[in-house]
């Protein structure tokens, strides 16, 4: 699937920016305030969104703000929606 | 009814815990165009995830007329969402085609029924045709005011008395009324003057509406203690509500508090007052049952 | 003047005979705006002292030029109340070969007191100072620069410690009274630029949080506090800083007002909001041991029943004197609390030292009813957990902790339970809270901490409470 660079979420607290890019394989860098904590599970969220999207070929930089997984789904989605044009409604 | 921004993760999460009685996420105003597909995946993610505490979910959508407002259905339909908030409504036929998009989402899914619709009225012609609204569908549950547009439309502005609203306010409550279903006023923008906000909630609550929408978590307590009966009501509603589970026990008709008679709008107002209590935090739940 | 003890930084530390591996001391008085830590470290480096302990009050992140003078040997041990910032931070990743030394402070003054912990030289920062030492906080002068109102954590320092240095920026003409450290304790007096920076040493006017979240908690502790059979005249209480217990006064003064009901003393840390009640007689004495912002510096100057305390005065557990002992109500906060009611306030849910135990452990332990306030969730950090990271107060000292959530009563006393609910309050078992936190955020990973050990945490009698451990990264 043909990826573009693209970016969702915010910097607002309870939030996570998104930021994909055309790369191999799944790349996941994570800047995160709970990374010692909670830094293995929101990399695995991240990941399982993707590939769940059918993206196996993707370069991710997330900054989380201490985003719960609900909105880490949202999020990755989001810029994985606007990064390649699927709508995953249509699917 | 607290109104939260539909792109704002950290507020959605936090909504239920000053104890509104409905949220509304909001995907029409508060989010820009370029944010509305991020925003609606947020909604359709929190409404699937996050544990609101049995508060009324409610998502404001965008009108079914933009390039958002059917995907904005599909989505929070999926998500079980309470209520679908229909924007800026003027004729009983947007009410209708609203309905035939849930229904299409609702058949795919086996759950034929569960959403139900309220109306925001927000323009001059809406409130002319505020019963056809109210009446335009079996889903139907509440109507609500618009202010702001509504304001806009009739070439006026708003005001602390709010003189402006008056028809549009007294319209809306016997619209809803003659429908049978529930009435909500519109949002008070102005946090930091509680004191008309407190006015303008003692206005509607005389003029009968059911609720009052809020911007903040602040103006909770306010509407919670406008609304809430007095404790000597409440203790005669209760007894009412217990000589009519006394009658119904001894298979009788006839409903007698203290010797007398109690007609039917006396029940139904002994209800609302128990209700309304335990809206306001006064009654708990258990001990009215 | 005759006898002037004015001298140089230099002159007062070659006076003081201050050798290797000596204790020195400073008080936290200019909180975020200190500048004498600094400023005398850097003096003591370049004279080419080593091995210095150096006990403080509190440190914080304007602290973080000490990280140099520990690489470099001038100081190897450290004894304070709190550490934050990038000091904070190279110290939890194991840059002390020594542990860290955390008292709270009314353990401090006890120590000091009884001699446990022996300062050679004190290093007291001044807002005012005659030429034979007597010193104050407040400002006596048209050039006062730095005013922080009370010292009281400087005052054990001053009477136990074998050499006194007070540092000011403000000489004012002999005697400076009323004072708050005596000439008698002092051997040298030093006038330097600045001993603080006055926009950090405290804010300007009340602010009240809008923070929905923090009302929303203020207006439970306040109802906790009303209801909790201690609400009665002539109780006393003392509140933290944060922004649900600051906001907490306002309700119950409201409930003051109406019900009738006055306060004998408010304690501790004293702010704006705690002198407005006293200004309008709901509260007839103000005990300080440190004034939190300028109204309460300015009020502490004029006002003769708003009173100094020293830390011995304020918490000491050993002193049964002390205020704390006589202290009804305590609203504090929390970075965690465990389903034993165990508080942390110092390390953080990354295993970083953030924070200062100050007088959590002492009023807490003493007071009638002890209040924690604190979100359920801050982000996606808990706040109520299975465990603490790091043991401050322990929890047969907590009685009620009050969240978003629900509010927990320590089952030790069932009788503030059955009051608060009988007042329609919801009260909820910690277990649920710490449950319901999980079931919102996920089971969070054990923190990477190593085998270094990189504080230890003293309980108010003296004993070992816990220890910190390094954090890998």
């Amino acid at each position: 699937m043909e990826i573009k660079n693209a970016v969702a979420g915010t910097l607002e607290s309870g939030d996570i920016m998104v930021q994909i890019a055309p790369g191999e394989g799944l790349q996941v860098e994570l800047q995160s305030s709970v990374a010692a904590q909670f830094g293995r599970q929101i990399k695995a969220v991240i990941t399982e969104t993707l590939q769940g999207l059918g993206i196996d070929n993707a370069s991710v930089k997330a900054t989380d703000k201490g985003a719960l997984d609900c909105t880490i789904r949202a999020r990755v989605t989001a810029a994985a929606v606007r990064a390649t044009g699927k709508d995953v409604w249509k699917d | 009814m607290m109104f939260v921004p539909g792109n704002n993760p950290g507020m959605m999460a936090d909504a239920h815990i000053y104890g509104p009685d409905s949220i509304m996420l909001d995907l029409e105003d508060s989010v820009t165009m370029a944010e509305k597909d991020a925003a609606r995946l947020l909604v359709y993610n929190a409404l699937k995830s996050i544990d609101f505490g049995g508060t009324e979910m409610v998502v404001r959508i965008n009108p079914l007329n933009t390039p958002y407002g059917k995907k904005d259905v599909e989505a929070v339909v999926k998500a079980g969402v309470d209520v679908i908030r229909m924007p800026k409504t003027e004729t009983a036929d947007e009410v209708r085609e609203l309905e035939a998009e849930i229904v299409k989402v609702e058949t795919e899914l086996g759950c034929l029924g569960r959403t139900r619709i309220m109306a925001a009225i927000e323009s001059a012609l809406g409130i002319v045709n505020a019963y056809e609204i109210a009446t335009a569908s079996k889903r139907m549950m509440g109507i609500a005011l618009g202010a702001e547009d509504y304001s806009a439309n009739l070439k006026t502005q708003r005001t602390p008395g709010g003189a402006e609203l008056l028809l549009a306010r007294e319209t809306i409550v016997v619209a809803a009324r003659a429908a049978g279903i529930a009435c909500f006023d519109t949002v008070y923008s102005n946090l930091d003057d509680m004191d008309t906000f407190r006015k303008e909630v003692e206005l509607i609550k005389t003029l009968g509406f059911d609720g009052k929408s809020i911007i903040n978590p602040r103006q909770i307590e306010v509407v919670n203690e406008v609304f809430a009966p007095s404790q000597k009501d409440i203790d005669k509603a209760l007894r009412i509500i217990a000589a009519i589970k006394e009658a119904q026990a001894k298979g009788s008709g006839v409903i007698a508090v203290n010797g007398k008679m109690v007609d039917r709008p006396v029940v139904i107002r002994a209800e609302r007052t128990v209700a309304l209590a335990i809206a306001s935090g006064i009654l708990d739940k258990e001990e009215a049952l | 003047m005759r006898n002037s003890k004015v001298v140089t930084l230099e002159e007062a530390i070659v006076k003081s005979g201050l050798k290797d591996g000596m204790t020195i001391s400073f008080h936290h008085h200019f909180r975020g705006g200190d500048k004498v830590v600094n400023l005398v470290v850097a003096k003591l480096a370049e004279m080419g002292f080593k091995d210095l302990h150096l006990a403080a009050s509190s440190l914080s992140d304007v602290h973080a030029p000490l990280i140099d003078h520990i690489k470099a040997g001038v100081i190897t041990k450290i004894s304070t109340s709190g550490l934050r910032g990038e000091l904070a931070n190279e110290i939890s990743h194991g840059l002390m070969k020594e542990p860290v030394v955390f008292r709270s402070h009314g353990g401090r003054g006890s120590a000091i007191a009884s001699g446990e912990l022996h300062i050679d030289v004190a290093f007291l920062g001044a807002s005012s100072c005659d030429e034979l030492g007597n010193a104050s906080g407040c400002p006596r002068s048209e050039n006062a620069k730095s005013i922080c109102g009370s010292l009281g954590y400087a005052l054990p320092d001053a009477r136990y410690a074998d050499h006194v240095v007070v540092l000011t920026d403000d000489l004012v003409a002999y005697p400076n009274v009323p004072k708050s450290i005596s000439s008698c304790d002092v051997e040298s007096v030093v006038v330097v630029d600045s001993v603080g920076d006055s926009s950090k040493i405290s804010s300007g006017a009340i602010r009240d949080s809008k923070n929905p979240r923090d009302i929303l908690l203020a207006k439970q502790a306040a109802k906790v506090i009303i209801n909790s059979g201690y609400f009665k005249e002539g109780f006393s209480i003392q509140t933290g800083t944060g922004g649900a217990s600051l906001a907490a006064v306002k309700y119950i003064r409201e409930s003051m007002i109406e019900q009738g009901i006055h306060a004998s003393f408010a304690l501790g840390g004293i702010t704006a909001h705690m002198v407005k009640l006293h200004e309008e007689g709901l509260i007839g004495r103000l005990i300080d041991v440190q004034s939190f912002d300028k109204v309460a510096a300015e009020s502490i100057a004029h006002d003769q029943f708003h009173q100094e305390v020293s830390a011995v005065e304020y918490a000491s557990a050993d002193h049964v004197g002390s205020a704390v002992h006589a202290l009804d109500i305590v609203i504090l906060s929390a970075l965690e609390v465990d389903v034993n009611f165990n508080v942390n306030v110092l390390v953080g849910s990354d295993g970083i030292i953030r924070g200062a135990i100050g007088g959590h452990p002492d009023t807490a332990e003493d007071s009638a009813l002890s209040i924690i306030v604190c979100p359920l969730l801050r982000g996606r950090i808990p706040c109520v957990v299975p465990k603490v990271t790091t043991l401050i107060t322990p929890g047969k000292g907590v009685d009620v902790v009050v969240t978003e959530y629900g509010i927990a009563v320590n089952p030790e006393r069932p009788e503030i339970a059955e009051r608060l609910k009988a007042a329609g309050l919801k009260v909820v078992d910690i277990h649920n809270l710490a449950a319901k936190a999980r079931s919102i955020i996920g089971e969070p990973d054990a923190l990477p901490f190593g085998d270094k050990v990189v504080g230890i945490v003293m309980d108010r009698h003296g004993k070992v409470l816990d220890e910190i451990h390094n954090i890998v990264d």
